[in-house]
């Protein structure tokens, strides 16, 4: 009991940053193998994870009900820095320019895998669940602007993770199930209007992906050089830092994107059961944090948050083993770099600040 | 925060529990979903790693097999003799490959042990290992020479991480003179890479470290470029190559063959020397571009070899501006050469009469203002007709006949010349000029059209701009009465290994149409006496000449003289001096070239600019009479 009132006063989760900091360490030894042994960059990973563990930390110190009265200008803000980005990025051309636009481009959109499912359980948990018919299309709408927005960068895998944000906290709070029907029917119809707005190399990616020998330069050559790395790599795996496929250069982006193949290459079938481990183990805790929450929009937020981070999961793997066109999604808080480990971290505050922030209920 | 406050005493009503179940069940629903998922993704991978283990053990072990990209080699350029205009040079490299590496400054001093590696390649290489991917090559330094190949292939083995590679550099034999119209290739850049994957072009620039900047070299790339290519090879554990298994040969680039006459060119060049302006000439009988000249010029092989930033900036900042193509992007005042088309337009709207005569005391008043409109000739020309305002370059005639015409008529009239546009000419960055008119004005928040800037248009100042390549153009016009061509530089196509030239086609941008045909005859006829007769402007120009030609000058004022003072060349500093300007073609029975020459600071048109046009015209038909004598 007394550990439970000291979680609730530090405001911090222990059995979910338990598993946070072995999944971080899981990785950094990963990545060690991944890089080519380059220690700096291990170095330069963890110090950007103590980072984005601090500000979980902070997050957790704000109470949910807080989040809530904010959700609306946090949206509106993201939204205004996403329209200043594409307004911006038309004359950012010169290289200085281009780091501005860099951060610029970052943070707006991160942003919005945060911001879009707070603004939803809160605006979906003003009233009655399941929601009437407008408060769904009306949060469709709330969704689909940053989507467009983000994918207009382009940068198409932030945009999925927005969107995926977005419609788990509407599917959450009890959408009917004819009306589901309705959106994916609605869905694959709109397909060949996507596919008519998509950039060239966007198309070419997904034709890659239908057939992979048809670019041996380019993402075909990542998916058949991460199958060979999950095939070779066994039941047990060829050992840390004895993959070739890694280290003679065969698998591309392998610190990045595709160091889940590196995994797979290296520990085998046993090292990816042990990090599906702690990827489920993870979720089953935002889950049950999701379960036990006091309100609507605690419950909402929270398994928002949570099947966010299922589906970052699922792309990347689903993309290294090929099952999944190629979109710049990272592996979480294992793959090297980018703005998202700090976003995911935040996620995880959150998760925390709703699970210790106890709300007396007068009845 | 509430979106429909009407709906509030719902809200106080909210069943809690109700809503509770909702969510739990949705939460089951998503833990199912999400652990059939995972089942799914075990099973795929399961798939892979267990049950086709052995297929991809095989293919692992065996996976010596590497993919790499062959740059294709970039098309050539000819002169229409077939002289090497732009080639390609062998090169010896330096790469590393980032990932490669544990200790990069150690590297580098174990390198700078036995090959000389400045700074500023170091500079660069960082740079790039930050920009590229860090399994894509990097040269740490280029431009071996044989000392240095050798050197390195003997410490070789010290070096797991480091390769000679061989590479092409582009070349351009003539260097400075046809700076201006070939432009230069240079190493990609960010903007470059940006536009290379907007076009969708990435796998096509994988293996290609260049790409045309400016000239032809740009306006090009895709004809010159050519197809990368791809070969399959075997490397060993450490990753080197052991030999090739299977190639497909890049297609190399489609060579071009210029119109441009090189003895023309030079002529050119020679006779600006060391003076700044522009020369263009033209075919008016196809639009072909004989010579393009802007003074002064650069060396485009700085580029191509990787321009020292020092150089490039002193280029950049030099007052005379060498980076700047004036025969496309210097914007001039017309001068006088803009009255024969003043001339022509007059005579097709009737404004004006073949003989009709205008008296000329030296200058022009509005009714009503005081301002006097001075004639460049201090005691005037006297009694004046079209033919005579011409041959002397009267202004007052002009005055009097812009006043008459108005803006809009001019605006209209001179754009069917090609004047305030593109002319279409096969470079990019050109300038459109300036046409004034009523509308522009205003949208310039320049105020109300004054009737005294018409005046000052009819001979050619004020606010009109032109370029020299439009200048050409449209002198090309009167000379091949009335068909205003885009000037063109690359006049064919051939293929690698192909036989034959592909001729690009003339294009014809619009055909001038007017009332009575002979009005072509009579300008032409009065801008010959500018050359052959003893009143003409240019007469010592055309003493002697072996064939007849016509022509205009002109003189751009860059400042203005108050009403009382006169311009005295000697008192007024160098780049404050009129531009010099000179429209011509020949022969006039039948034109075979027409001139655009201008000289900034130069002075009078007849003085500097019409010599000019001679000792190019001589050059011409000289060359000409020899190939057919011959």
């Amino acid at each position: 009991m007394s550990e439970h009132a000291f979680s609730n006063k530090v405001h911090i989760d222990f059995i979910l940053i338990l598993l946070i900091f072995s999944l971080c360490l899981f990785g950094l030894v990963i990545l060690y193998s991944a890089s080519g042994q380059n220690i700096d960059l291990v170095y330069s990973q963890a110090v950007k994870l103590l980072i984005a563990l601090l500000c979980m930390i902070l997050v957790a110190q704000i109470p949910p009900a807080n989040l809530n009265r904010l959700s609306f200008l946090l949206y509106f803000s993201g939204v205004i820095l996403l329209v200043f980005v594409i307004f911006f990025g038309d004359i950012g051309k010169g290289a200085q320019r281009w780091l501005d636009l860099k951060i610029l481009r970052f943070q707006p959109s991160e942003l919005m895998k945060i911001a879009v499912p707070i603004l939803l359980s809160s605006y979906l948990s003003e009233r009655f669940l399941p929601p009437k018919f407008i408060r769904i299309i009306l949060s469709c709408i709330f969704i689909v602007i940053p989507v467009i927005l983000i994918a207009k960068q382009p940068d198409l895998g932030t945009a999925l993770l927005v969107a995926v944000a977005g419609f788990s906290v509407i599917f959450i709070a009890g959408i009917s199930w004819r009306f589901l029907l309705y959106m994916a029917i609605i869905f694959s119809s709109c397909i060949p209007i996507f596919w008519h707005f998509m950039r060239d190399y966007q198309k070419q990616r997904v034709l890659t992906f239908l057939d992979p020998e048809s670019d041996p330069l380019g993402a075909g050559y990542h998916i058949i050089q991460s199958k060979i790395a999950i095939g070779s790599g066994g039941f047990t795996g060829k050992g840390w830092l004895n993959g070739t496929q890694s280290h003679l250069e065969f698998l591309p982006e392998r610190s990045t994107d595709f160091i889940f193949a590196v995994l797979c290459e290296e520990f085998g079938m046993l090292g990816v059961i042990l990090l599906l481990l702690i990827y489920l183990l993870i979720i089953i805790r935002g889950l049950y944090i999701s379960y036990k929450a006091q309100d609507a929009f605690r419950q909402l937020l929270a398994a928002g948050i949570t099947l966010t981070f299922f589906v970052y999961i699922i792309v990347n793997m689903g993309m290294v083993a090929g099952q999944l066109p190629v979109v710049g999604v990272p592996l979480p808080l294992v793959s090297f770099g980018g703005t998202s480990i700090v976003t995911l971290m935040i996620g995880f505050g959150i998760l925390m600040s709703i699970h210790t922030h106890k709300r007396f209920l007068k009845r | 925060m509430s979106f429909f406050p009407k709906d509030r005493v719902e809200f106080i009503l909210k069943d809690r529990d109700k809503e509770s179940s909702i969510i739990k069940k949705r939460i089951y629903i998503a833990a199912f979903i999400i652990i059939v998922l995972f089942i799914g993704l075990i099973s795929r991978l399961f798939f892979l790693a267990v049950i086709q283990n052995e297929h991809y053990t095989t293919l692992s072990k065996t996976n010596r097999q590497k993919i790499l990209p062959i740059a294709p080699i970039r098309g050539m350029i000819y002169s229409r003799e077939g002289i090497i205009l732009a080639e390609n040079k062998p090169m010896y490299s330096l790469q590393v490959i980032p990932e490669k590496i544990t200790d990069v400054d150690q590297l580098i001093i174990d390198l700078r042990e036995i090959i000389h590696i400045d700074d500023k390649d170091i500079e660069r290489f960082k740079f790039l290992s930050n920009k590229k991917r860090r399994f894509e090559r990097i040269s740490i330094k280029e431009n071996l020479n044989e000392i240095e190949v050798a050197l390195f292939s003997v410490n070789r083995h010290r070096f797991s991480s480091v390769d000679v590679v061989e590479s092409f550099f582009r070349h351009y034999p003539l260097g400075k003179s046809l700076a201006h119209s070939i432009g230069y290739v240079a190493r990609i850049d960010e903007d470059d890479l940006n536009s290379i994957s907007k076009s969708g072009l990435n796998s096509n620039y994988i293996a290609t470290t260049h790409i045309g900047k400016v000239g032809i070299e740009k306006s090009y790339e895709s004809y010159l470029h050519g197809k990368v290519g791809y070969q399959k090879v075997e490397v060993n554990a450490e990753g080197r190559v052991i030999r090739v298994l299977e190639k497909t040969n890049p297609q190399p680039g489609k060579n071009l063959y210029l119109s441009i006459d090189l003895s023309l060119q030079d002529i050119a060049i020679k006779s600006l020397g060391d003076r700044k302006g522009a020369i263009v000439a033209m075919d008016p009988r196809n639009g072909d571009v004989l010579a393009l000249v802007s003074s002064p010029s650069y060396d485009p092989n700085e580029f191509s070899s990787g321009i020292d930033t020092s150089i490039y900036k002193l280029l950049l900042s030099s007052e005379n501006k060498p980076l700047v193509n004036r025969a496309l992007q210097g914007k001039y005042p017309p001068g006088s050469t803009i009255k024969p088309f003043l001339g022509l337009i007059a005579l097709d709207n009737e404004v004006v009469a073949l003989q009709e005569e205008v008296w000329c005391p030296g200058w022009f008043s509005l009714e009503g203002h005081e301002h006097r409109y001075r004639d460049w000739k201090k005691e005037g020309h006297g009694h004046t007709n079209l033919n005579k305002a011409i041959v002397e370059s009267c202004d007052v005639f002009f005055y009097q006949l812009a006043y008459q015409l108005g803006i809009d008529q001019i605006h209209k009239s001179l754009s069917t010349f090609g004047f305030g546009a593109s002319s279409g000419v096969d470079i990019t960055g050109e300038k459109s000029g300036l046409l004034p008119s009523r509308e522009w004005k205003k949208k310039k928040n320049k105020g109300a059209w004054f009737p005294g800037e018409t005046l000052i248009i009819g001979i050619g100042q004020g606010y009109s701009l032109t370029t020299p390549v439009q200048l050409a153009a449209a002198t090309s016009v009167i000379a091949n009465k009335g068909k205003l061509y885009k000037p063109k530089l690359v006049s064919g196509i051939s293929s690698q290994g192909e036989q034959g030239v592909i001729v690009l086609p003339n294009n014809i941008q619009s055909k001038i149409e007017l009332k009575n045909s002979a009005y072509w005859e009579e300008i032409t006829n009065s801008m010959r006496s500018v050359v052959h007769s003893t009143s003409g402007t240019a007469w010592k120009s055309g003493l002697n000449a072996e064939y007849t030609f016509a022509g205009k000058t002109g003189t751009a004022q860059i400042i203005g003289i108050d009403q009382e003072s006169e311009y005295k060349e000697e008192e007024i500093p160098d780049d404050l001096k009129d531009h010099a300007l000179f429209i011509a073609f020949a022969p006039v029975e039948q034109p075979e070239i027409a001139v655009a020459i201008i000289v900034e600071n130069g002075g009078g048109g007849s003085k500097t600019a019409a010599p000019i046009a001679r000792k190019m015209f001589d050059n011409y038909f000289l060359n000409k009479s020899i190939s057919k004598n011959e």
